[in-house]
């Protein structure tokens, strides 16, 4: 499966050496994996990520379709975790494969900006002080809008 | 009758995570008209759109996008995903 939505962690190692087989028209391969980050405060203890089941799924193949098509990739993998989530785990992973590097980059980059903003996922932050829900940032839908004229 | 899921601060704020409703709005900023004529908490959630984000049968629309043949209708902010 190219796109998973789960709850179970992930090791990022055996999901791109898995990727990464067999692929014989690829010179290739870029991978980026998410972790939950600590707060500045020290005090985050886990993030509740929230996803509308159906059209998450929707969602990536249609970015992942998308990605395949604008850099004429050879392949790519998403995978994006949900549920509770401590921190240092992996929350997501994308991994793209063509037969030159620059459209391997370019395609992974595309797949986390256009995840970040289209993709129904709500982060929720568990502090010791207690929770807010975290809300989206103007550089995510600035690193957006790059791949609009391009 | 209608399909509404709501998901995030939203769900937490209505306190359920979707019910059907029945509606006759044509387009969604009719439907939180009539959402909003339901009184709390429906007034208070609706009163600023500008947080809130709406899919129309799984498909992510503006405020005035169609309802015509529409079995689901989605409440949520704008995605943190990543």
């Amino acid at each position: 499966m190219r796109v998973r939505v789960q709850t179970e962690a992930f090791d990022a190692g055996v999901e791109l050496d898995a990727f990464s087989v067999g692929l014989s028209d690829v010179g290739a391969v870029v991978s980026f994996t998410g972790l939950v980050r600590q707060s500045p405060e020290g005090d985050l203890i886990a993030l509740e990520i929230e996803h509308y089941p159906g059209m998450t799924e929707r969602a990536l193949k249609d970015l992942r379709e998308r990605a395949i098509t604008r850099f004429e990739l050879s392949d790519a993998l998403l995978i994006h975790r949900y549920g509770r989530l401590a921190v240092s785990e992996p929350i997501v992973m994308v991994a793209t494969a063509s037969p030159h590097r620059e459209a391997a980059f370019k395609g992974a980059d595309f797949l986390m900006d256009t995840l970040k903003s289209n993709a129904p996922f709500w982060k929720k932050e568990i502090r010791k002080a207690g929770e807010a829900w975290v809300e989206a940032h103007g550089r995510d839908a600035k690193a957006l809008k790059r791949w609009e004229s391009s | 009758m209608i399909e509404l899921r709501y998901f995030a601060w939203i769900r937490e704020r209505i306190g359920l995570n979707g019910e059907s409703f029945a509606s006759g709005a044509k387009d969604v900023s009719s439907l939180i008209q009539e959402l909003r004529l339901r009184g709390a908490p429906y007034d208070h959630v609706f009163a600023d759109l500008s947080g809130i984000r709406v899919a129309v049968d799984q498909t992510v629309v503006e405020f005035d996008g169609s309802l015509v043949g529409a079995r689901e209708v989605a409440f949520f902010p704008p995605m943190t995903g990543g």
